[in-house]
């Protein structure tokens, strides 16, 4: 990888910003007792499947995620929600090591996955990525055909002996991903003719594939249409039967209807975390509140 | 009138139209009248229709005016001079410019001086009666100009349509070149059919140039067989490109995907002066170097190789199209977009699984119109096979003969003393002919090609 092409969002949008929090707490006269550098909300979590503990990332000399603590439980979907350039991308790519591809970009910190050590210099990205599936915020088909573009994953890992395996991977990938009516017909056909939101959906099928055991998903719904959206929302509700699933997104409706917990970051910090229905009912910290309900953001 | 006063005379000319048009803008302006354009636009549309005519005048009549004079001076000749041929009345015009250029030693002296005195007056008329009209069209162009400089004339337009119609007149330029080479070399290649049937020179076998001036001259019968040649041309093309192709493109992946940034702003560049080596250094870098050096190898394992090999200019060319075939898939590579490395590395794949499988596939039409693009490149360098590859036209696959290309019995057609109307050297034009046919289809190809990829990801 040569170029250092990042997101808008995971980059952080200012040095100014990262450096200097505390001034910009008094210019909105905000309550600066109550410091955002300190997570409100309970942070730990039955049936953890993921743990993340004082995680700081920075790029070269910008520090993009300020001692992040957060767990993640089995089969629950949580939204990281916050204002462009909080780190919440950043904080996701951490989670199966997609930062590596990013030049100058340094995460400490201790991240685990049932107990083992994401970060361990012994341990192989390649599994790990197969076991922690992300979904993008554009759909990025590869320029194959449809089946071609799901098969890719389970090929890669050997997960298919035989032809016969193959395609029963994919069809129950395109099954669980909603797409199989739309596309039995055309699985031979490039995915990337399909609309924007059949693409997304393919992208998720394609992650299933290789059967993960958690799903990040990067604003997956940002460069679609709302009926496309709800489609894919729908479809989040139903995947976390198996799957674990951390999704970042701008939209807090969204946040709302399809998470269990919510984690609000701002400026690199985890400000609050809790069950979604308290944090958008009743948010503990001014912050969350002057966030959710557009007073900023 | 010598060139610096002419040109000084422009720039004044222009500058004065141009103020003047600008300040008769705004003069309107200050009596009160909003301008549709703004004071610039009128000055340039008094340039426009003061001063483009004219220049357009001296153009096509300094084009036009030496030839005229020509056919007047020639058509005016004494009776005893009018019956000689077309070829000797081009002898008698330059003896007649000599001469009014004051070279007297002419043994037609005294017959062509007053035809030369003639040729002065009519040069000299021509000259004035460019500059007049010249002056006449611009001062009547400025003069219906200047009068259609109102409030509301729409000068900006003006302005608009005409840098487009110069814009466009450029670009129309370069394609009528084109079209021009082709039907020069066209024209020429009829000729040649007309004396070697089409069918034997596309599918004969022997290539012997060489004709026989006098009767009595032997073994040189001409025989006008291309296939040699071409079969000649592939084989140093396709050692070329088993060279250029993996090496091209093994380090393009290199450059794009793995190497560091730093390594990559010194290393491409490097890779580019490649292409900058002129390339008749690599002729003599292929026919001082290489070809002995493959011959002595030979000779040390018992292979009889050609100082003049195929494989010594194929290798040479090979290395001179690496930076094509490298730079151009590099761009491309670096064309896939970033997502699909992302998507792929975010399903577990590896570096090379990514490389192998998404990026490369991604690219590959791209890759394709490269290498075409080398291709043709390869089949029209002729600086390294002249000097590499060697001159007789054997026809044979074997790349450690000697064989010769198109473009070195081209060159050797049209090098030194030639009769511009034998076969011999009209032969040239036919093998050019087939080689800019070759070429271009291999061009249009990769376009097509390229084109096709484009539109994969807008």
């Amino acid at each position: 990888m040569t170029t250092m092409t990042v997101d808008s969002n995971t980059s952080p949008q200012s040095s100014q910003e990262a450096t200097q929090p505390v001034a910009d707490i008094s210019s909105n006269g905000l309550d600066s007792s109550r410091d955002y550098r300190q997570t409100v909300g309970k942070i730990e979590v039955a049936n953890t499947k993921m743990s993340m503990r004082d995680v700081n990332v920075s790029y070269g000399d910008k520090q993009a995620v300020f001692g992040v603590d957060l767990d993640i439980a089995k089969n629950e979907v949580i939204a990281m929600i916050g204002p462009s350039g909080c780190g919440k991308s950043t904080f996701l790519r951490c989670m199966n090591r997609m930062n590596d591809t990013i030049e100058g970009c340094v995460v400490s910190g201790s991240l685990k996955l049932d107990d083992q050590d994401i970060y361990d210099p012994k341990l192989d990205v390649v599994p790990l990525r197969a076991r922690v599936g992300m979904v993008f915020q554009k759909p990025n088909p590869f320029p194959k055909s449809i089946y071609d573009n799901v098969a890719y994953g389970p090929q890669i890992h050997g997960l298919a002996n035989s032809k016969v395996e193959l395609d029963e991977i994919v069809e129950n990938s395109l099954r669980k991903a909603g797409l199989w009516n739309e596309a039995k017909d055309r699985l031979d056909q490039p995915g990337t003719g399909l609309s924007g939101g059949q693409q997304q959906r393919l992208c998720i099928a394609r992650t299933i594939a290789v059967s993960p055991e958690v799903i990040l998903m990067d604003e997956p719904c940002s460069a679609l249409d709302p009926i496309a959206t709800a489609r894919i929302e729908e479809l989040i509700d139903e995947l976390s039967a198996n799957f674990t699933i951390a999704i970042v997104t701008h939209s807090m409706q969204q946040a709302a209807r399809v998470s269990h917990r919510t984690a609000y970051f701002h400026l690199g910090y985890l400000v609050e975390i809790g069950d979604t229905d308290d944090i958008f009912t009743n948010p503990k910290h001014r912050l969350t509140e002057d966030y959710i309900t557009g007073r900023f953001g | 009138m010598p060139f610096n006063t002419l040109l000084t005379i422009f720039i004044v000319v222009i500058a004065f139209a141009f103020f003047a048009g600008q300040r008769r803008a705004l003069k309107l302006k200050s009596d009160g009248s909003s301008l549709h354009s703004l004071p610039f636009y009128h000055g340039t549309w008094l340039i426009i229709v003061g001063v483009l005519p004219a220049i357009i005048i001296l153009l096509v009549w300094s084009l036009l005016d030496s030839s005229v004079i020509r056919s007047v001076v020639l058509s005016e000749l004494p009776a005893s001079l009018m019956s000689v041929s077309a070829a000797e009345k081009n002898l008698l015009f330059s003896e007649i410019a000599n001469l009014a250029d004051g070279q007297t030693a002419s043994p037609n002296a005294d017959v062509l001086a007053p035809i030369a005195d003639r040729y002065l007056l009519l040069q000299s008329m021509s000259g004035k009666l460019k500059l007049g009209l010249a002056l006449i069209v611009s001062v009547i162009g400025f003069g219906l100009g200047w009068l259609r400089l109102k409030p509301d004339f729409r000068a900006r337009n003006r302005f608009e349509s005409t840098v487009k119609i110069i814009l466009m007149s450029c670009a129309s330029l370069a394609i009528l070149t084109t079209v021009g080479i082709v039907f020069s070399v066209l024209f020429e290649a009829m000729r040649f059919f007309d004396s070697v049937s089409i069918l034997e020179f596309i599918f004969g076998t022997h290539w012997s140039p060489q004709i026989a001036i006098r009767e009595d001259q032997v073994g040189s019968s001409g025989a006008f067989g291309a296939v040699p040649l071409f079969v000649g041309t592939m084989l140093i093309s396709a050692v070329a490109m088993i060279v250029a192709v993996p090496i091209g493109l093994m380090s393009a992946i290199y450059l794009s995907e793995y190497a560091g940034p730093k390594f990559r702003a010194y290393a491409k560049p490097l890779l580019e002066i490649l292409a900058g080596v002129p390339t008749v250094v690599y002729g003599f870098f292929a026919a001082i170097t290489v070809a002995p050096m493959l011959r002595d190898f030979g000779e040390s394992i018992g292979m009889s190789v050609s100082s003049e090999s195929a494989l010594a200019a194929g290798l040479v060319m090979g290395v001179m199209i690496i930076p094509f075939v490298s730079s151009l898939s590099d761009d491309v590579i670096n064309a896939v977009p970033q997502s699909l490395r992302d998507g792929s590395f975010g399903l577990g794949a590896t570096h090379s699984e990514t490389i192998r499988r998404v990026i490369i596939p991604a690219a590959l039409p791209g890759i394709v119109g490269a290498i075409l693009l080398a291709v043709s490149r390869a089949i029209g360098e002729t600086m390294i096979v002249v000097m590499a590859a060697g001159l007789s036209a054997n026809l044979t696959i074997n790349p450690l003969e000697t064989v010769t290309t198109v473009t070195v019995q081209i060159v050797t057609l049209l090098v030194g003393d030639q009769e511009f109307d034998s076969p011999k050297t009209l032969a040239a034009f036919a093998l050019g002919l087939m080689l800019f046919v070759t070429t271009l289809c291999l061009n249009i190809v990769a376009l097509y090609v390229v084109r096709k990829y484009r539109e994969q990801y807008d």
